[in-house]
């Protein structure tokens, strides 16, 4: 498995890889932000910490369908896919776990820079990237779910995004309402935030078990 | 603001129209289905339990 | 071969698609029948009814609105089910049920959602807002859009069952979210007055007619899906048609 991993970050780091591609495209996306809305400072501290997040979601789930298009490209998938149940399900959990390292570590990564760009102070800053910490291996868990059933496709990658993203509505409202709960005063950080976890583990657990159904599935 | 009747009248129109939409568009459907079927028979196709005589449903 | 009929069970023998066809075409003239007749008594009930004494007229959109809710939420729950007969049983018409259940639910959801907005501009003063029972009702819409656009994507009209079986499921944490929501959090949407442990708070002069009403779209709802599900087995048998004809004209001499 650990073998496994190392392939995956490989594959995603090289050249044709979309790991710097999700940053560049948050760093496109919150960039953007302030040339629509008007560079008023304070505005934008106010909606740092959910543009922030939006900017990592669509960063996240347009990235996903990446996640076994490589395997089925040069037909290791049919491989991966010749396992029993239990490894199929631990691959597809390396697998997301893999792409949460390339792709959603990354935008925690860029959070501060990009913190920076939207006047957030440092508190606000903060919150985000904690939360984006949490939150974006739980798009990336329950993504793959999406990127297996699209994985047919020939341009499944918007369906992945449309598919997902009722799910992932959830961990938005709770990344965004601990973030905010942070520089907020009498808002708790707490809940919102162990809701966060909750929905990340439980994520963890179903995406993988959901994903390797769906591969499944797809290849009858 | 319109009057309160006007909203209750909206809504059960928006009901009416996307109820008999969905009922319209079922029905349709089934109707170019059917046709759909009668012109593969008539051109002379055959489903597979037929042709093998198979078990007869 | 005919004398030694292995017993089958009504479940197993409804797998079969022509026995399913026959079966559907006997119910269905009665069962639509039913759900025309319970509608206008609904209807009819829905405007004799009382007028409510803060809401006046208006509360009379309660009894279109709550019933397309419960049905937006029970066909999902349908879907559901039929998604765990394609993924465990591989019941050879549970996705058939599951796909063609997709436009009729989106319908009955976007009708919960429209009648609850027009009916929220005159109550609460705004047509939307997001709190957490409008949230989820919107995330189910979504999901419903989703689902079709799936099945869409995929040429052949069976290829997407076992993905949309899986989402189906994934997806059904959402249903009792919409139900507890207005209990869960502090919600602008009234908490729940029907299914409640403690027994129905509204006045029987209001709760009758909402309750016929309601079977008059759970009826609705049975015979739109018996009718689609109909369509839904003559559409794959045009394509496995088209198929050998095709396969004819490529392998015949």
């Amino acid at each position: 498995m650990i073998a496994l991993l190392k392939r995956d970050l490989a594959i995603a780091t090289r050249s044709g890889g979309a790991a710097m591609l999700g940053v560049l495209f948050f760093l496109a996306v919150v960039a953007v932000i302030p040339f629509g809305i008007g560079p008023d400072l304070n505005l934008l501290a106010r909606i740092g910490p959910a543009i922030l997040w939006i900017g990592a979601l669509l960063a996240s789930l347009l990235g996903l369908d990446r996640l076994f298009q490589a395997d089925r490209e040069d037909g290791s998938l049919d491989m991966l896919m010749m396992q029993d149940w239990f490894s199929l399900v631990l691959t597809v959990f390396v697998k997301s776990l893999a792409h949460w390292l390339a792709t959603g570590l990354p935008l925690v990564l860029a959070a501060p820079l990009l913190g920076l760009l939207m006047n957030m102070t440092a508190t606000s800053t903060g919150a985000v990237m904690l939360t984006l910490l949490v939150g974006t291996p739980a798009i990336s868990f329950i993504g793959a779910v999406g990127a297996a059933v699209a994985v047919v496709l020939p341009r499944g990658g918007l369906l992945v995004s449309i598919l997902i993203l009722p799910l992932a509505i959830p961990i938005l409202i709770f990344g965004v309402s601990a973030s905010y709960a942070a520089v907020t005063d009498p808002d708790p950080f707490l809940p919102p935030f162990m809701i966060l976890s909750a929905i990340a583990l439980f994520f963890a657990a179903l995406g993988p078990v959901a994903a390797a159904a769906a591969l499944k599935g797809a290849a009858d | 603001m319109m009057s309160h009747e006007a909203f209750v009248f909206l809504s059960y129109a928006a009901t009416a129209v996307t109820l008999t939409g969905l009922l319209a568009g079922i029905l349709l459907d089934g109707r170019a289905r059917r046709r759909e079927l009668a012109e593969l028979e008539a051109q002379g196709v055959r489903r597979r339990s037929k042709s093998a005589g198979g078990i007869s449903s | 071969m005919s004398d030694t009929i292995i017993s089958q069970g009504w479940f197993t023998s409804l797998a079969n698609p022509t026995r399913f066809l026959a079966l559907s075409g006997r119910i269905l003239p009665y069962l639509a029948t039913a759900a025309v007749l319970s509608l206008l008594i609904g209807l009819y009930m829905s405007f004799a009814a009382p007028e409510d004494y803060q809401q006046g007229m208006t509360v009379r959109i309660m009894f279109i609105h709550v019933p397309a809710a419960w049905l937006a939420m029970m066909c999902y729950s349908v879907m559901a089910i039929a998604s765990i007969g394609t993924l465990v049983w591989r019941h050879p018409l549970a996705d058939v049920a599951a796909k063609t259940a997709l436009p009729i639910g989106a319908a009955f959801t976007f009708l919960s959602l429209l009648t609850g907005s027009l009916w929220g501009r005159p109550m609460w003063g705004t047509w939307w807002v997001w709190d957490a029972r409008l949230t989820s009702v919107f995330v189910l819409f979504l999901m419903y859009l989703g689902l079709m656009a799936l099945h869409k994507a995929m040429d052949d009209s069976g290829r997407a069952a076992r993905p949309a079986a899986v989402l189906t499921l994934v997806g059904f944490i959402n249903i009792p979210i919409i139900k507890f929501s207005v209990e869960w959090w502090n919600t602008l949407h009234q908490p729940a007055s029907v299914m409640r442990l403690d027994g129905p708070t509204i006045h029987p002069s209001m709760l009758y007619p909402l309750l016929v009403m309601a079977i008059a779209y759970t009826l609705i709802f049975f015979t739109l899906h018996l009718m689609a599900m109909r369509n839904e087995i003559l559409r794959r048998r045009v394509q496995a048609m088209r198929r050998q004809a095709a396969q004819a004209i490529g392998g015949g001499a």
